[in-house]
């Protein structure tokens, strides 16, 4: 599961939505992999709006990744600077999360990540 | 330009909306002068032969494209067209190599007759050497012959037309990505050809992000990302998305096909508790922030070869002891939470609801539903204020059909807001078994007789 993924992912237990603690969901004991990918600045730039960049700050942090900037760039800045798509390329796309676990920080519910895949199915008293 | 397209005579309602998807995805400005569903030929109007080419390079229902040089009831009637509106090129084929084809739909011609045809285009003045394999240009005379022509001893097409090659769909890409080959499938895996339509007509392109619900073994994402796309995908039951933990697994798959790097994240999760974070409808402004995919992709559990399912108890008053079991239990890593079954209905309306909320602006929703082909029990097209219908493409089997329905996510200021407050206020379904639930499968299992033909059985009162 590649990190862009963790940047859409939220507490899936209903009652923690409407939390800001829900997102971003803290890793675990999380073990990492790295593929080798072609950069693609169209997909980065598509993707930059789609971005939560404070959540993006605090996992890049927590994963053991140089501290992101403040404010995110901007479409126009990025394309022209390489150094920093190369650095979001690196985390969003050739980095994955293959065994940990993610962490609620609100409600502290752990999800299991297994082989690359979490597992977000919930208990009947938690649905 | 006036350009012939020349389908394939196979899913025909999926043609049009396929092409039509194609001219958003390039940004061409395409206009369809003629089309017909009984017929492969089609003409549009394309601002150049360059677009022309880029218009059909990923299509899988197109076989070619080709520069309409004159068409018309007649072989007469092509040449008056050929001559009024053509004379000005000629000169820019008179020497190079060429080769000249009659390509007759429904209908046969012998090779003399054939020639015959071919030597009345004599008057072009084309002088450069006739090459069958891999001429610098290739002139085709179509002709659209009645059905059944042969046996019935029809003597002419009822239409023409005449045109030079430009290029050639994406005919081979289902074969490359075809199930039989596949690593690993199962019993409800969507054959290529459909999927790589699907995949088509929901927009899938080069840095586009793509979503799949019910990912299942993956046959969506792997054709959105085949034209490009990061994918993501998600199911209720992990076992699918893990098969044997090997070689046969959805990751295998995009392995197997050179793909992965479009393979953004797969996990387990219920479209009715899913992590998706979403913002509620209505509160965003830009069209994108707040909402992750350009697409979304899927082909539902129906109910019928598989179950359809969500998190949750089926009858809490009758197994009082499944939620207290689950407290103590779900820490455990081989804890399966325990699942009820779910509205069809209800599950196609979450699926509008979720891709309101996560579609960007002009982004698409494609899914497949099935329904009776008998009009009584015919399940209406799912509407959502958020959402226009954009293509409705109809597969039909004998007693029942599938449909693609493809809707645009359009902008927040365009929706209906009182029928947006309507919807809030209708939540009417009620029902425990999988055939209350589920109108599909149970018109399936009653082999889609209609309630006249099924109230004769119950036994008369003494």
């Amino acid at each position: 599961m590649k990190v862009l993924t963790l940047n859409f992912l939220t507490c899936a237990v209903k009652a923690c939505k409407s939390s800001n603690d829900s997102f971003p969901l803290h890793p675990k004991d999380a073990e990492l992999a790295h593929d080798d990918i072609e950069i693609n600045s169209q997909l980065l730039v598509n993707v930059l709006p789609r971005i939560d960049w404070t959540a993006l700050r605090t996992t890049s942090t927590e994963l053991g990744f140089p501290e992101l900037p403040e404010q995110p760039p901007t479409a126009e800045t990025l394309e022209a600077d390489e150094a920093m798509l190369k650095e979001l390329h690196t985390l969003l796309l050739e980095t994955q999360m293959m065994e940990g676990k993610l962490v609620c920080g609100h409600c502290g519910h752990e999800y299991a990540v297994r082989e690359g895949i979490a597992n977000f199915l919930l208990p009947s008293h938690l649905v | 330009m006036d350009c012939l397209i020349r389908f394939s005579q196979s899913h025909e309602t999926f043609r049009l909306p396929e092409i039509q998807a194609l001219a958003v995805i390039e940004g061409i400005n395409m206009k369809v002068i003629s089309y017909s569903l009984e017929s492969p030929f089609c003409v549009v109007n394309v601002p150049s032969e360059d677009a022309a080419k880029r218009l059909i390079r990923r299509s899988i229902l197109v076989q070619s494209i080709h520069s309409l040089w004159g068409l018309g009831e007649t072989l007469d009637a092509v040449h008056a067209a050929v001559h009024e509106r053509t004379p000005h090129l000629w000169v820019k084929y008179l020497t190079c190599s060429f080769k000249f084809t009659v390509d007759s739909y429904q209908g046969t011609r012998a090779s003399d007759a054939k020639v015959r045809i071919i030597n009345s285009f004599a008057y072009l003045g084309f002088a450069g050497p006739i090459k069958m394999r891999n001429p610098d240009e290739e002139f085709t005379l179509f002709e659209d012959w009645p059905w059944n022509s042969t046996p019935d001893g029809i003597p002419n097409p009822k239409f023409y037309y005449f045109g030079r090659y430009l290029a050639t769909g994406a005919r081979d890409l289902p074969q490359k990505l075809d199930l039989k080959k596949r690593r690993y499938i199962s019993t409800t895996s969507m054959d290529a050809e459909l999927a790589l339509i699907t995949a088509n007509i929901s927009l899938a392109a080069p840095g586009k992000l793509m979503y799949d619900p019910f990912v299942g073994t993956g046959s969506f994402p792997i054709a959105c990302a085949q034209f490009g796309a990061m994918t993501f995908g998600s199911d209720i039951d992990g076992r699918s998305i893990r098969g044997d933990g090997a070689k046969k697994t959805l990751r295998g798959n995009f392995e197997q096909y050179g793909l992965l790097s479009g393979m953004g994240g797969v996990f387990s999760a219920d479209l009715t508790n899913s992590p998706i974070r979403r913002l509620p409808l209505g509160v965003d402004s830009d069209g994108v922030k707040g909402r992750i995919f350009d697409g979304i992709v899927c082909d539902p559990p129906y109910g019928v070869r598989e179950g359809l399912l969500v998190l949750g108890v089926r009858d809490p008053e009758k197994t009082p002891w499944i939620i207290p079991k689950g407290i103590e239990m779900y820490k455990q890593p081989d804890f399966i939470p325990p699942r009820k079954p779910y509205s069809f209905l209800a599950m196609l309306d979450d699926i509008l609801q979720f891709s309101a909320q996560t579609i960007v602006d002009n982004g698409r929703l494609s899914f497949w539903m099935p329904t009776a082909n008998d009009e009584e029990q015919e399940i209406p097209v799912p509407t959502h204020p958020y959402l226009e219908v954009a293509a409705v493409c109809t597969q039909v089997f004998t007693k029942w059909s599938r449909r693609l329905i493809t809707y645009r996510r359009i902008p927040d200021a365009e929706v209906d807001q009182k029928a947006m407050q309507a919807r809030e206020a209708d939540t009417t379904l009620v029902g425990k078994t999988a055939d209350e639930l589920n109108p599909f499968r149970r018109a399936y299992f009653n082999k889609f007789e209609t309630a006249t033909t099924t109230t004769t059985t119950t036994t008369p009162s003494p």
